[in-house]
């Protein structure tokens, strides 16, 4: 039985939570504002009590699968357990409570966990200089982006162009666009990396950037990423490092000494804090000294024993965020990283890539591997073989749903055909990534023997395949448009 | 701290498993000199009440709206938050899942941003909002994208009364060259709609103005709105939510699109962040919307259900052409917006408004009876917030206030240095008489002696 809406539950009348009465006296809305400035028919909002507000939510919390319930092995999306502590520290009230615009002298803890955030980060990253602003990995990308417009000006021409791989997320050259540069796409070789020669003959003096994913969607470490570094410093281009998957590298490898001069980081990956559906997230951008002038604005300074944000930075492209971030999402981080400390971080990668591997290994009798080998953090299969007795990817995927499992990335990255792409991260254990690659096997017996269950699937989830050409030709995106029906 | 659970006879086996001797050989790609060299060079792990310790030092060091009266607005601001709505977003079925990208295992995430973009719309008088944005700046952001492709025009005409970062973070953008950043300068706090239409050629994208402006000021929306279209551009409302529960809404004045911050809909202050922009607009421009939408549709036995719909619009399809590079957006606060109106509902949010009216007016009153004290504005009609002028330096107050316990406000001077004795105050539904009354007492006391004398052109930035 589907959730009534919100306005189904709506009885005129009821009431949630009650404010304390008005403790002045009254004038009255019509004496303070012009009438016709004022609404004459208030919103449609629902009238409900709390208990059951409380209900609606929670019956349709538990629709959802989540972290928490078992694995959600999405590749390039991090999805690692999120510590339930740093959901309570940023609870504190001095941080939650606090106002971005109070006085500097009283906001001189939360500065400070700011402050403390960037010299973990930095030493992680192996880069100099660093921005909080940007709220989630997009972001960061069009800043960098901006910020290399505004470095290439500064030397008399902005360039035309930015590099992205086949192989990359749809963010990069969204956002290449977005900054008013021509997307050049170079395409993988057959071992999946950058192909060099390509890139060579894609370069020129009107290349602003080149963006990079290391190691790429397909898992794999760009090993030439020292000669591509070359090549781009070569005409005088800027390299980005896009960090979706920042978790193959985490005290194993350092982006600062693959001469990267932008490499951004995803808080709500890398670092554990939760993805809340969709978001916040929390984007970092570390870059390399020449680029400091260029940071958002406001920076963080310390003086002393004292913080300061400075907002004269005359060569900066500006303010990115309303205030300084996803301030909550730094808490978090913060938290995340205190937890783990020097011994914890050592951790991360090789025990993400060893489940990787150990789920590859499993795996690769019955899904064709996109390519042979050890893969770092996350892998790709194809579903070509399962394809050929009539199951997709996306099928595969739907009968995971029945396991009480989420579905792998599918059809991603572009250049796999049926591509399922697998990011189990460190959090799981060995018994849970037996349980994932049991049914996984089980899926592929089952597109032999009864391939119609596969495609039918999922039959044990709160709905069945929906209708989405339905939902895409007449939209219905209000309580009104379902009322009109 | 860990949190692997890994035996080294587990890592053995799976080692076993693979074919590889030792677990460095799986990372051999990595060339030996882009290594990290022995362990970073950061702290070692600390317990969980070590930590809880040391972050609530930091708490402690900062001012807080539980601990000092808060008349801080300036786009942020203090209002109350039901323990029922922290409850359910904490809740690890909407924290922990990822963006609701199978459908069948999301409909609770799907539903609630299906119901945030009914509710948005209903506060806003729109047709279609989307799942969320950043925050109120990057909507604004959005709103000049979609204005400059749906008029094939550049200029976005942008009001003084538009929050300052708001057009600071216009300005950045803009340097990508997509689109041009022209001002009108506020008067008196608000927009002339004779100044705009003077600026309002057949190069203007869109006539971006702020309900309530940023000086607290209740824009005349349908003058605007006329003017912006009666010159072919859109007519563009950052708008605060809170109000619309009680002011006449953009759409229903005949606003193209209405966006804006949601951090008054069931958002802690956060020092600022996590922030949700709300993006809203008419159906002829749905396929022009950036970021996420939710549509209902039906399942294969006929169920109804929710689906992330027009994808295509999208970066994660459309690459270089879609209408926005945004990916992640701030859906958990999305959610508290919605958990936030369905438990206020109707009345509660127009109770809420309506005691913000009314003990804003009660501070203002009071407080420009005191000698010396003004209101810039005159009797220009406010919602929430309002602009005070000091006989002396305004973050002269704002320091003696803190003493008292008291955030007095935010000095204008931090974004206009020629305003030295301006103060923004915002009153919300939290403050009560008592707190107002200290307020008054407090500045009366600071004012004494200086009503009339020499004013000191200190630089004002708090």
């Amino acid at each position: 039985m589907p959730e009534l809406t919100l306005r189904d539950l709506s009885v005129q009348g009821h009431r949630g939570p009650r404010l304390a009465p008005l403790d002045i006296p009254a004038e009255g809305v019509e004496r303070l504002l012009p009438r016709e400035r004022v609404r004459t028919e208030g919103p449609a909002l629902p009238e409900i009590s709390e208990p059951q507000v409380v209900r609606h939510f929670v019956n349709l919390s538990v629709l959802n699968h989540h972290i928490d319930r078992a694995i959600y092995p999405l590749g390039s999306c991090t999805m690692k357990y999120n510590p339930k502590l740093n959901d309570e520290v940023a609870q504190l009230q001095g941080l939650a409570a606090a106002h971005p615009l109070q006085p500097e002298e009283l906001s001189q803890g939360a500065m400070a966990v700011i402050w403390e955030l960037h010299g973990w980060l930095r030493a992680i990253m192996g880069m100099p200089a660093i921005t909080t602003h940007p709220a989630a990995g997009a972001q960061c990308e069009l800043t960098a982006i901006l910020m290399a417009r505004a470095y290439h000006g500064e030397r008399g021409n902005p360039r035309e162009e930015v590099i992205v791989p086949d192989s990359a997320h749809g963010t990069n050259p969204s956002t290449v666009n977005q900054v008013g540069y021509r997307v050049v796409t170079v395409p993988s070789g057959a071992d999946g990396c950058v192909d060099i020669a390509a890139l060579r003959r894609a370069v020129s003096e009107k290349t602003a950037a080149l963006m990079l994913t290391n190691p790429n969607t397909l898992g794999i470490f760009e090993r030439d990423v020292g000669e591509i570094a070359r090549i781009a410093h070569g005409v005088g281009a800027l390299l980005y490092l896009d960090g979706a998957n920042l978790n193959a590298m985490v005290g194993l490898a350092s982006p600062g000494a693959m001469e990267f001069d932008f490499a951004h980081i995803n808080l709500h990956k890398t670092f554990s804090t939760p993805h809340g559906g969709g978001g916040p997230g929390g984007g970092v951008l570390c870059v390399r000294e020449a680029l400091e002038p260029f940071l958002p604005a406001p920076v963080l300074e310390r003086a002393g024993d004292l913080y300061r944000w400075n907002h004269d930075r005359p060569r900066s492209v500006g303010r990115v965020h309303s205030y300084y971030g996803n301030f909550g999402i730094l808490v978090r981080a913060l938290c995340y990283l205190k937890s783990l400390g020097a011994s914890g971080l050592a951790e991360v990668s090789r025990e993400a890539i060893l489940n990787a591997n150990y789920l590859k290994a499993r795996l690769r009798d019955a899904y064709e591997p996109s390519h042979p080998g050890y893969c770092m953090h996350e892998f790709v299969l194809s579903a070509s073989r399962q394809k050929s007795r009539g199951v997709r990817a996306l099928d595969l995927g739907k009968r995971l749903l029945d396991f009480g499992m989420h579905a792998p990335t599918t059809y991603f990255p572009l250049i796999v055909e049926e591509a399922l792409m697998i990011e189990p991260t460190e959090t799981e254990t060995k018994a849970s990534l037996d349980a994932f690659a049991d049914a996984l096997l089980a899926i592929d017996r089952e597109t032999v023997e009864d391939p119609a269950l596969v495609r039918n699937a999922p039959t044990r989830t709160p709905v069945r395949r929906l209708d989405e050409a339905r939902a895409a030709r007449n939209p219905a995106v209000t309580w009104r448009d379902l009322e009109a029906g | 701290m860990s949190f692997v659970g890994r035996s080294d006879a587990e890592r053995r086996a799976m080692l076993e498993c693979i074919g590889a001797k030792s677990i460095e050989e799986l990372w051999g790609a990595i060339p030996a000199d882009l290594m990290v060299r022995g362990a970073l060079p950061v702290d070692p792990p600390l317990a969980e009440y070590e930590i809880a310790r040391r972050f609530a030092e930091w708490g402690e060091r900062n001012a807080d709206a539980n601990r000092y009266a808060c008349f801080l607005g300036a786009g942020i601001y203090d209002h109350f938050i039901p323990a029922a709505l922290r409850s359910l977003t904490a809740r690890s079925e909407f924290a922990t899942a990822y963006t609701p990208y199978q459908p069948e295992v999301s409909q609770g995430t799907l539903q609630a941003i299906f119901e945030y973009q009914s509710m948005i719309c209903e506060l806003t008088g729109m047709e279609v909002a989307n799942a969320s944005l950043y925050d109120g700046a990057t909507a604004c952001v959005e709103a000049a994208h979609l204005a400059a492709g749906a008029t094939g025009r550049r200029i976005v005409l942008v009001s003084g009364g538009v929050h300052p970062h708001f057009r600071e973070v216009l300005r950045t953008y803009a340097s990508a060259g997509s689109f041009r950043v022209q001002e009108i300068p506020a008067e008196r706090g608000a927009t002339s709609a004779a100044a705009a239409r003077k600026l309002l050629t057949p190069e203007v994208a869109a006539l971006l103005w702020s309900q309530p402006s940023f000086e607290g000021i209740v824009e005349d929306g349908a003058a605007l709105t006329d003017a912006a279209q009666g010159a072919g551009a859109l007519s563009v409302a950052a708008a605060d939510p809170v109000a619309l529960a009680l002011l006449k809404p953009p759409g229903h004045e005949g606003a193209d699109i209405v966006v804006g911050e949601g951090q008054s809909m069931g958002v802690p202050m956060g020092y600022g962040g996590p922030l949700v922009g709300f993006f809203a607009t008419r159906k002829s421009q749905i396929r022009r919307l950036p970021g996420r939408l939710a549509g209902a549709t039906v399942d294969l036995d006929a169920r109804r259900g929710y689906v992330l719909t027009l994808q295509t619009r999208e970066q994660h399809i459309r690459r270089e052409r879609a209408t926005s590079n945004i990916c992640t957006n701030q859906g958990l606060m999305a959610l508290a917006n919605a958990i936030h109106l369905a438990l206020l509902g109707a009345g509660g949010m127009r109770e809420v408004a309506t005691q913000c009216l009314e003990k804003a007016h009660y501070l203002a009153r009071r407080v420009s009876a005191l000698p010396g004290v003004t209101l810039p504005h005159g009797d220009a009609p406010f919602f929430r917030e309002f602009v005070i002028r000091l006989p002396g330096a305004a973050s002269d107050f704002v320091r003696a206030a803190q003493a008292k316990r008291i955030l007095a406000g935010v000095p204008l001077a931090r974004f206009d240095r020629s305003r030295p004795r301006d103060l923004l105050v915002a009153v919300t539904e939290k403050r009560t008489r008592e707190e107002m009354d200290g307020y008054v007492e407090t500045l009366a006391e600071w004012s004494r002696g200086r009503a009339g004398s020499p004013l000191e052109e200190a630089a004002c930035r708090s």
